[in-house]
């Protein structure tokens, strides 16, 4: 359903994304990691269309969609959950179901949306998007407004980043009922280990190239080396 | 004067301007280019025109509650100059909205004024929701102006708040507010302002915290589009143990240009007193985040513009 093939991205005369191919199958689930300034957020932006590739191709369900906009990705069944949850003054937490749904969602509806990611609707639905929510409030909010969509294919970037007090048990849960009720394709930027557990497959992003792509259960110490970060000092 | 037969403008405006499909129930005062035309009263709120001047005093007996007082104002004859001077007095422990605002409708080539002159009065304990919208609109190149001016002097532990609203078809207005504010008073402002063309809008906020305990809480929430201009002023004096809060938020688009000007005075050292102002243009990531759940671009600076001024 996603295929890239030779993608490369380049900002500020460095190259970030070289030569960037993968193909991501119906109802499958990858995790790409790497260290960090791999490019990983990149990639993720490229695929979404926020950020457009110097070269390359993107295909969404056999379409060429390397030149289209955001939105036209979006209502194709792209959603992209960001790292750094935006904020609004002005717009709700229920404003902003709806603005996902395209309807305007019942207090029970959004309750339930709420509720999944561990939020009671009463005490937010009436707040704004904005800097009275705390980072992992507007973390929930920002993973609900993007499972609202239920579409084909979901991008997160970092989703854990910045949800501490909600279990990862949670998160895990939330993939594993999209991947079920949708038959959706899951794309997780991510460091954390019962992320990657899950995965189909772990894409590994090493200097903006794909250094490696490891099936589900292979030993991730297998692939992803420890460095002592004081060799690169050479002291 | 009993007898009003609102025509298709007047009906128009009031819906802009009160939200009202027909002459409201309870007290009120419609006045129509210029003059009063009706007048209602009930047993706790009276009405009384001014003997020296136009405009009306409106009395609220102590300890009412839950009642609306709506006085709006439409004015549909190009040329029309109306300063009206009204003066509300809010007995002791009462707690009522009043419904205000002003709608013109201007088709001729003169400009037409409306300068609302209220004053505020709140007894002890009293509780005021004060809501006014402003809203122009005609095809004429006479320009549609209004200045309102408001005094509002608030009585121990008394609260108000007064949310004001400009969103079309004003080219001009000039807005001053000055508050006193007595021991454990609150008072609250939210104006909302959206200009475009060649439009001008000014707030002029001048409030005095005088009592123990006294606090303000300012919020002005303004887009300048086109060649519009901006200008917010705020004057908040802490003369006791206080808290003040001024806020203001502007976006810009096109050509639009915005002022913030604070000024916040401690002249106690038990004065708590903030001023927060940003300005600039919508957030590209905010457009970014509605384009990812489907929103065209102009949409989603529409919903961005829209709960803005919410």
């Amino acid at each position: 359903m996603l295929e890239l093939k030779n993608v490369n991205f380049s900002a500020d005369g460095k190259h970030i994304l070289k030569d960037i191919s993968f193909k991501l199958g119906a109802g499958k689930f990858i995790a790409i990691t790497g260290p960090n300034g791999s490019g990983k957020s990149t990639l993720a932006k490229v695929i979404m269309g926020i950020e457009k590739p110097e070269s390359g191709q993107i295909f969404f369900n056999g379409e060429d969609v390397t030149n289209y906009t955001i939105d036209q990705r979006a209502r194709m069944g792209i959603s992209f959950g960001f790292q750094q949850p935006v904020r609004f003054k002005g717009i709700t937490v229920h404003d902003l179901l709806n603005l996902s749904a395209k309807e305007k969602l019942s207090s029970k509806d959004a309750c339930n949306i709420l509720a999944t990611v561990g939020l009671c609707a009463n005490s937010y639905l009436d707040r704004e998007v904005n800097a009275s929510l705390s980072g992992g409030e507007l973390k929930r909010i920002e993973i609900a407004s993007v499972i609202t969509r239920g579409t084909a294919l979901t991008i997160f970037d970092e989703p854990e980043a910045g949800i501490d007090l909600w279990s990862f048990n949670n998160l895990i849960r939330v993939f594993n009922e999209m991947r079920e009720k949708l038959a959706g394709s899951i794309i997780v930027i991510s460091h954390q280990e019962r992320i990657l557990n899950i995965a189909d497959e772990i894409v590994l992003l090493s200097e903006g190239r794909i250094a490696k792509i490891v099936p589900h259960g292979e030993p991730l110490e297998s692939f992803i080396p420890v460095q002592d970060v004081r060799t690169c000092c050479k002291l | 004067m009993d007898k009003v037969v609102l025509d298709k403008f007047d009906s128009a405006l009031l819906k802009a301007v009160a939200d009202l499909d027909n002459m409201p129930t309870g007290a009120f005062s419609l006045r129509r280019n210029g003059q009063p035309v009706k007048v209602n009263i009930t047993p706790n709120i009276n009405i009384i025109p001014k003997k020296d001047k136009p405009g009306i005093d409106i009395y609220v007996r102590a300890d009412t509650k839950g009642e609306t007082v709506h006085i709006p104002v439409v004015i549909t004859e190009s040329g029309i100059n109306d300063v009206v001077y009204n003066d509300f007095y809010i007995g002791k422990n009462a707690d009522v909205i009043i419904n205000a605002g002003c709608g013109i409708h201007n088709d001729g080539c003169n400009d037409t004024h409306h300068n609302g002159i209220h004053r505020f009065f709140l007894d002890e304990g009293s509780k005021v929701l004060y809501v006014e919208k402003h809203y122009g609109e005609g095809d004429g190149s006479g320009k549609r102006v209004l200045d309102p001016v408001t005094e509002v002097h608030m009585g121990k532990n008394s609260s108000c708040e007064m949310r004001t609203t400009q969103i079309k078809g004003v080219d001009s207005t000039i807005r001053t507010t000055n508050a006193v504010i007595g021991d454990g008073a609150s008072l609250v402002i939210t104006e909302k302002i959206m200009t475009h063309g060649d439009q001008l809008a000014e707030t002029n906020f001048k409030v005095d915290l005088d009592g123990f305990d006294s606090k303000v809480q300012v919020t002005s929430r303004s887009i300048a589009t086109e060649n519009s201009t901006q200008k917010f002023v705020s004057n908040v004096n802490g003369n006791n143990q206080c808290f003040g809060h001024v806020e203001c938020d502007a976006i810009i688009k096109d050509h639009g240009k915005v002022i913030s000007i604070p000024e916040i005075t401690a002249n106690c050292v038990d004065a708590n007193l903030i001023h927060e102002a940003a300005i600039g243009k919508i957030a590209g990531e905010q457009i970014i985040k509605l384009m990812t759940i489907g929103l065209t671009e102009s949409e989603a600076e529409s919903e961005i513009i829209n709960g803005f001024l919410k």
